[in-house]
């Protein structure tokens, strides 16, 4: 690793002005990417502000018809909440099975988002409920946060504060790790409010985090696994590497598409 | 496990180098460092390899950049330390396995093995490592004939450089490969007969003992029915039937496999393997220091990097003087304080490392009750060592073990001409290989959708001749199948088509974690081995050398296709259900 600034700002306002005054800054939430690739020396930033001390992004709140989760919230902290598990109980799953116990206690809703990860689980969890994350400049629907692998719309100086995932009648995740990394290989979140349905597939795509509308307007139709046998995705929109070809990440996206309705609740 | 390290520390007042390393084999090490790169006759240098965090084969070897950091610490005059980043050992440790092969089998109208035909390529990586021409050859082809009586056996194997990794030995070394090959073949024959697998092995197992095998080995002990016997009963092997049909209501494909593997440990006579061009003897060597007081130190040339030779080794003493263990330290792993050792590798400290320490605690021994008969007016022949005491057996004139250690030193009352001190130090160079073999028992389960693949019950019924510490030996063999169960599900080095290495980190290498794995069914069987004074076989491999083919011939039980290669990963398995229905589609 080379050499770095650390800074531990309390307010956002703070956090700004840190950036502002960076050659090169980074803001650092969890650091479950940012920090191995630093160590690797694929990444340099001059300074590093971490977020994860400012107390307005922390927590967990019910509002009735959704719940609000700040960007500094970890992995472990959405796993365990009471709020999240009655709730939205496929997100509390999803999130118990992210990384590893330590990767759970440092890596945080934001920091995974901002990161975009394309084979991280929380982006499948944000578009397949359509939650919205709300940044220190403006709100940001789930179809429009995310931009391709490792991008998003975020501009440079933005800091997400929070998301609110909205409340749905039935939803479920279900994913197959890599042997190795234990990333996704296919996670499909998949949620339902009477005909409103939505699918989302992590880990599998090319391009990152993406709904399947064919499978949306069938389980609109029939909310069953029977209703998506037929239907797959295109294996050359896939990601082809040591683990998978295209072919066999599009059968997982079918599989985990039943699978996922199978377990709905 | 840990990457390897070195502090180098050259001193100018002396002209003496120092290199702390983490080494299977520092004596090895020493020699090599001093006769070949000729950084410093080797009374001008010390090794020492505590405590090494694990070696598995890849920590035998001389590696440039432990030579690096003694040539700068003399350069500057200053320690110098070097440590591996986890991708550096990926790409600079020594690899394993790697062979591309044809086998062909015969038999007989009655299922009897006729012959036996094996042609390999070995992948030996871009450079020549220090095993790297015996492990595909004489580790390799001289266990081709299993546990089977084959009369005939043409084995060809080519070694070939490519753009890789050095590849060599690792823990197996040559023989996971030898029985991948046999026990794959003759379960794909037990297959094609319609047979029991179990039935065409055992129609064709060595019974009798000493048994020439037409590939160099001859078997001294075994008793593979029995084994056999173990494994079936523990993995109620009759009622899988049921299990499957089970299974299959769940969705599940369920399979069995079986292997019966063979090795050859207690490496090696030293006359042996000079016959077959080796630059070195393999015996090992011990030392008893027993201290005025009674304590004990056990000097081995044998390298403890997790076996837990320090509990195993101090048995031997404590057992037989009947000394608390804790008076008992067993040193290994400094070239000043071990006279000299060819190190730990091939399951060889058992057979061949305690046996020099039983030769050197019989020489102290017979020392001890000549004293003590001298001291208590006896005949040597009546003095008996029990419990910490000396005695004159059927009379009660006795003297603590402590008393005659002390009588060594102070030598006031020795039999006329003995010299005095109780030290005493042994060589011992083994007279055969020795021979473990093992039945093992896979049983999977297959989700026929997505590949992936639950191991659910994994059994080991293992001969290991004599064992001291059962514990620890079951701990070897639960190591062994946590290795042997990640190459043939999890483990793959990958390079693309310019050699350079894909799989370079954790990210991307499989390590076998605790939930890829069931829990253990593991027993033994002693038959001992007639060549060595303890009786044992060795254990330190078998795991890793018996379970790939039981694995793969489950999974290709399951899945109902033979064509399978190793790592079985959720892709490969998925591609070969997909491949066995089109070809069922195109029949």
């Amino acid at each position: 690793m080379y050499q770095t600034n650390y800074h531990r700002p309390t307010t956002i306002a703070d956090a700004i002005s840190l950036m502002s005054k960076a050659e090169d800054g980074k803001f650092l939430s969890g650091g479950q990417t940012l920090l191995p690739t630093m160590k690797q020396r694929l990444a340099s930033p001059s300074d590093v502000i971490d977020l994860t001390m400012i107390d307005e992004l922390k927590g967990i709140s019910d509002n009735g018809d959704s719940i609000t989760v700040g960007a500094a919230t970890t992995h472990a902290e959405v796993a365990a909440s009471d709020i999240v598990k009655v709730g939205i109980p496929a997100l509390a799953a999803l999130a118990g099975t992210i990384g590893d116990p330590q990767v759970r206690h440092m890596g945080t809703l934001g920091g995974s988002i901002a990161n975009n990860d394309p084979a991280a689980d929380y982006p499948a969890a944000i578009v397949g409920l359509n939650a919205s994350v709300s940044t220190n400049l403006r709100e940001i629907p789930a179809d429009e946060f995310f931009d391709g692998m490792f991008a998003t719309n975020l501009e440079d100086d933005e800091i997400i504060r929070f998301v609110r995932f909205p409340k749905v009648e039935k939803s479920a995740y279900a994913k197959q790790p890599n042997p190795a990394s234990r990333y996704a290989m296919a996670g499909v979140f998949i949620a339902m409010t009477g005909n409103n349905v939505r699918v989302a597939v992590t880990g599998a795509g090319n391009n990152g985090v993406f709904r399947v509308e064919a499978m949306e307007a069938a389980l609109a139709e029939d909310f069953s696994a029977a209703a998506i046998s037929n239907l797959s995705v295109d294996p050359d929109d896939m990601i082809e590497d040591l683990h998978g070809t295209g072919a066999y990440r599009a059968n997982l996206v079918s599989v985990m598409a039943e699978r996922a309705v199978q377990s709905a609740r | 496990m840990e990457p390897r390290s070195a502090v180098a520390t050259y001193n100018a007042a002396e002209d003496h180098y120092t290199l702390y390393t983490t080494s299977q084999n520092p004596h090895v090490a020493r020699l090599v460092l001093s006769a070949f790169y000729q950084v410093a006759p080797e009374h001008k240098l010390r090794v020492i390899a505590p405590d090494v965090g694990g070696g598995f084969g890849s920590k035998i070897y001389i590696y440039p950049e432990e030579i690096v950091c003694l040539w700068a610490s003399m350069k500057t005059k200053r320690s110098v330390k070097w440590t591996s980043s986890r991708t550096e050992a990926f790409l600079t440790d020594a690899h394993g396995r790697d062979h591309v092969t044809k086998a062909k089998m015969g038999f007989d109208a009655d299922h009897k093995i006729t012959a036996f035909k094996v042609d390999t390529l070995a992948n030996l990586g871009a450079y020549m490592s220090l095993f790297s021409s015996a492990t595909p050859t004489y580790l390799y082809a001289t266990l081709l004939s299993g546990q089977y009586n084959i009369a005939n056996i043409h084995g060809n194997v080519k070694a070939i450089y490519t753009n890789t990794t050095p590849v060599d030995a690792y823990r197996g070394a040559g023989r996971p490969e030898a029985s991948f090959l046999v026990e794959r073949i003759m379960e794909t024959a037990a297959r094609q007969f319609g047979m029991d697998p179990t039935d065409l092995r055992r129609l064709n197992f060595v019974k009798e003992f000493p048994h020439q095998t037409p590939v160099i080995m001859c078997y001294d002990a075994g008793d593979f029915d029995t084994i056999l016997d173990n494994a079936k009963k523990a993995a109620d092997w009759s009622s899988f039937p049921t299990r499957k049909a089970e299974a299959e209501a769940r969705g599940k494909l369920r399979g069995i496999g079986i292997s019966c593997y063979i090795e050859a440990c207690g490496i090696a006579p030293s006359e042996a393997v000079g016959s077959l061009g080796a630059g070195v003897g393999l015996w090992e060597s011990a030392e008893i220091r027993v201290n005025p007081v009674g304590t004990i130190e056990i000097l081995t040339g044998s390298h403890s990097h997790g076996q837990g030779h320090e509990t195993t080794f101090a048995q031997l003493a404590a057992d037989r003087f009947g000394v608390p263990i804790d008076n008992v330290q067993v040193v290994h792993g400094d070239t000043d304080k071990v006279q000299f050792g060819m190190g730990t590798y091939g399951s060889r400290s058992g057979a061949v490392g305690m046996s020099a320490i039983e030769k050197a605690l019989d020489k102290v021994e017979v020392k001890a009750k000549k004293i003590a008969a001298h001291q208590l007016e006896a005949s040597v022949d009546d003095i008996v060592i029990e419990n910490g005491e000396v005695k004159v057996t059927g009379t009660n004139l006795k003297l603590d073990w402590h008393e005659v250690c002390l009588g060594a030193y102070t030598a006031h009352n020795l039999p006329e001409g003995m010299e005095p001190g109780l030290k005493e130090g042994a060589f011992y160079d083994p007279s055969n290989f020795t021979f473990p073999a093992g039945a093992y028992i896979c049983e999977v389960e297959v989700d026929p959708r997505t590949g992936v693949t639950d191991i659910i019950q994994f059994v080991a019924a293992d001969d290991f001749g004599r064992v001291i510490n059962p514990m620890i030996v079951e701990g070897q063999v639960h190591g062994g199948l946590a290795q042997g169960i990640g190459q043939a599900l999890l483990e793959n080095a990958q390079y693309d088509p310019q050699g350079q290495l894909l799989s370079g980190s954790y990210m991307d290498y499989t390590m076998p974690r605790a939930d890829d794995l069931p829990d253990f069914k593991v027993s033994t069987n002693e038959t001992l081995s007639p060549s060595n004074p303890l009786g044992i076989k060795g254990c330190g491999e078998a795991g890793a050398i018996g379970s790939p083919p039981a694995v793969i011939n489950a999974i290709t039980d399951a899945i109902g296709n033979n064509d399978l290669s190793m790592p079985a990963t959720p892709l490969k398995v998925w591609q070969a259900l997909q491949a066995g229905a089109q070809s069922q589609a195109a029949e």
